[in-house]
């Protein structure tokens, strides 16, 4: 009885402590970042790694769940003669629930992972410690670079995904089922508001999605053991650690902005 | 001591403890100024961490180390970054970046550091990766490097700052009898041409004795020998005659610390 | 990939595309109705039942929409719904003695306040009230009114 006790304080502490440094390393990482005004370039080719490479897969995954919201959304609406609402339909929950999180949780498996598990590499064979010798301070040189790019990659993500998506609705409820072209675009204008579905939907929340994600990236691939064990676990906490952390922010965010 | 000048690195009853292991306990070492100095010990005795200690890279649970007259542990981050400058390391893996060709990663530290037209940086890393003999291997990636190229390579990454002194971590270990050769060659170039000062710590004892000016021998977390090859070679003490020689056992043991052989054989399974 | 100058305009063009479709979602798709809304003019009008009604729906006229919903309050004097209409400035020879409507758009759609033009001559402006109102129908009052008709008139003829 007390073993386990003393396991749950034990397992307590950890992720207390854990946190603790988390929130150490963000502190270090705001410390660094008048350091990346000084090398804009070190971000542009940052942003190419966790943007432009995660281009593809958000707009191949924008189009289909556009086309897949359409699809179920006119089959429920047909039943009360309610198809032109189509537009409506897919706009909002892409705008303000789909787009942002699908958006954040693709950019999680694919950027996300792979900047803890190139950190993490950089940690076990010793690049980083070498940059420490070389008197580079690793955090400025290297995490900085790839939290500011994923922070601001992630809403032009969303973006783009979103908008992708919404094309993606109206080809196959406009071009596959029919629904009237004019009807799905004014309906939808009418009812989609540029500051509680655009801003807050959208950018807001991608932008706090983003945020954790590369925090949650940097930070594990910053502390993974320095072994290839120790890498992969890393690598596995960011993907499950982000996806968790974006869907809890989601269901908070929500709560804050649509009530 | 003959040499007149103060020592370039003055360690001062060095303790250090990682966990419930005591790893230094008490160790006193001068790093004379423009000689290569050794330091010879088992696989485990610490060798890196003392490396890492000299480099600020780690804090010793009690002692000093002073680097240029400055004790490291007291300096801030940018005066110890100032002081590293001055310092170049040589990792035993060769710690290149992965993502940086053989050209960028020598420029590495001269891009960070300076402000170097184009065309200078260029003839500079030249200069060096030709001291190394790696001239042509510019535009590889450190993937395509065998691991003695690699460890060149991160050798002249380490002199790019033209620094003071070089601290090299195990360098011939895992190297094959050649390019085993040529770091000897290359270590004790740089250190009579250059006048660097060399610290290499490392279990090889035929290639150590045949570039050191000194050598501190390690073993159970205290130097048991200090000197000369010559002298150490000499020496009767039945530690240092166990490394030097070679033999599997001795005052330093075979085994790993455990209790009784057969009281462990015996023990109940938990 | 490593070709810096191609690089340069990968990101650039990822920026562009980031950009241009927030452009779309901006323009094509919220219409940019919160964002800048046209000038215009406020007047009130007092419901008895507002229904549905809520900030932001549309005001129309002749099925135009004209304006929209600004401000929905409680006057505890009256006992009546103070809707704030906000009508855009190119609308503004409406007749004061307009009436306003609260209209459900079809059986199931969105409820809107719907003007009727009177034939005074001096026309509304800002600050002014529409005197002339007719709340909104709801539906169980509705039904229970058609109801109750449908059993008087049944049972009517048989007594």
């Amino acid at each position: 009885m007390t073993g386990l006790l003393a396991d749950l304080g034990r397992a307590s502490l950890g992720v207390c402590e854990r946190l603790g440094r988390g929130h150490l390393f963000l502190l270090q990482i705001f410390l660094g970042l008048p350091s990346l005004a000084r090398r804009p370039r070190l971000l542009m080719v940052q942003v190419w790694s966790v943007g432009v490479q995660s281009l593809l897969i958000i707009v191949v995954a924008g189009t289909f769940v556009g086309m897949v919201l359409a699809l179920q959304g006119y089959n429920t609406l047909v039943t009360f003669g309610a198809e032109q609402s189509l537009g409506v339909v897919v706009a909002k929950s892409l705008l303000r629930e789909l787009g942002p999180v699908i958006a954040a949780l693709l950019f999680a498996g694919r950027a996300g992972s792979a900047l803890t598990a190139e950190i993490g590499f950089m940690k076990a064979t010793e690049q980083l410690s070498a940059m420490e010798m070389m008197a580079v301070n690793p955090v400025h040189r290297i995490v900085v670079p790839r939290f500011v790019a994923g922070v601001t990659a992630m809403p032009l993500l969303a973006t783009i995904f979103t908008a992708v998506g919404i094309l993606g609705g109206h080809f196959c409820g406009v071009g596959l089922l029919g629904v009237d072209d004019g009807a799905f675009w004014s309906q939808m204008q009418a009812k989609v508001m540029l500051v509680d579905d655009v801003l807050n939907g959208v950018l807001i929340k991608s932008l706090v999605f983003g945020f954790v994600v590369s925090w949650i990236a940097v930070f594990e691939g910053y502390d993974a053991v320095p072994t290839s064990e120790g890498v992969s676990a890393a690598t596995t906490r960011t993907v499950v650690h982000s996806s968790l952390a974006i869907l809890a922010l989601d269901f908070i965010l929500t709560g804050l902005m649509f009530n | 001591m003959r040499n007149p000048d103060p020592p370039i690195v003055c360690i001062r009853d060095l303790r250090f403890q990682r966990g419930a292991r005591l790893i230094f306990d008490g160790i006193d070492l001068d790093i004379q100024r423009g000689k290569v100095t050794a330091i010879l010990g088992p696989s485990g005795t610490g060798k890196t961490t003392l490396l890492r200690l000299i480099g600020g890279q780690l804090a010793p649970s009690g002692g000093s180390v002073l680097v240029e007259g400055q004790d490291v542990q007291q300096l801030g981050q940018s005066a110890l970054y100032t002081l590293r400058k001055r310092m170049g390391m040589l990792f035993q893996s060769g710690a290149l970046l992965t993502d940086l060709t053989v050209f960028e990663n020598v420029a590495f530290p001269l891009r960070e550091h300076t402000n170097l037209t184009p065309a200078l940086l260029r003839s500079l890393v030249l200069m060096k990766l030709e001291m190394v003999g790696l001239r042509g291997a510019r535009d590889l990636y450190p993937r395509e490097l065998s691991g003695g190229m690699a460890r060149r390579v991160a050798l002249a990454r380490a002199i790019a700052l033209d620094p003071n002194m070089i601290l090299y971590d195990e360098p011939f270990s895992g190297q094959d009898p050649i390019s085993m050769g040529i770091l000897v060659r290359l270590i004790r170039e740089l250190s009579d041409a250059l006048g660097l000062t060399s610290v290499l710590v490392s279990h090889d004892v035929a290639e150590t004795n045949s570039i050191a000016d000194y050598i501190y021998v390690l073993a159970g977390a205290k130097i048991v020998g200090v000197g000369t090859p010559a002298q150490l070679q000499a020496s009767s003490s039945p530690m240092v005659r166990q490394f030097m020689g070679g033999l599997a056992d001795g005052p330093v043991p075979f085994h790993f610390p455990a209790r009784g052989y057969l009281e462990d054989l015996l023990a109940p399974t938990p | 990939m490593k070709d810096p100058r191609l690089m340069e305009i990968s990101v650039g063009a990822f920026v562009a595309i980031g950009l241009a479709a927030l452009l779309l979602l901006a323009l094509k798709v919220a219409n940019l109705t919160q964002f800048s809304p046209p000038p215009g003019y406020e007047v009130t009008a007092y419901f008895d039942n507002i229904g549905g009604l809520q900030v932001r729906s549309p005001v129309k006229m002749g099925g135009v929409l004209i304006g929209r919903i600004t401000h929905i309050g409680f006057d505890s004097k009256r006992f009546q719904a103070v809707v704030t209409l906000r009508i855009n400035q190119i609308y503004d020879g409406i007749p004061s003695d307009t009436a306003a409507n609260v209209y459900t758009a079809g059986l199931l759609g969105e409820q809107y306040v719907g003007l009727e033009a009177g034939g005074d001559d001096t026309s509304l402006v800002a600050g002014d009230e529409i005197t002339i109102t007719q709340s909104a129908v709801v539906l169980e009052k509705a039904l229970q009114e058609f109801l109750y008709n449908k059993t008087a008139k049944s049972s009517s003829p048989g007594s």
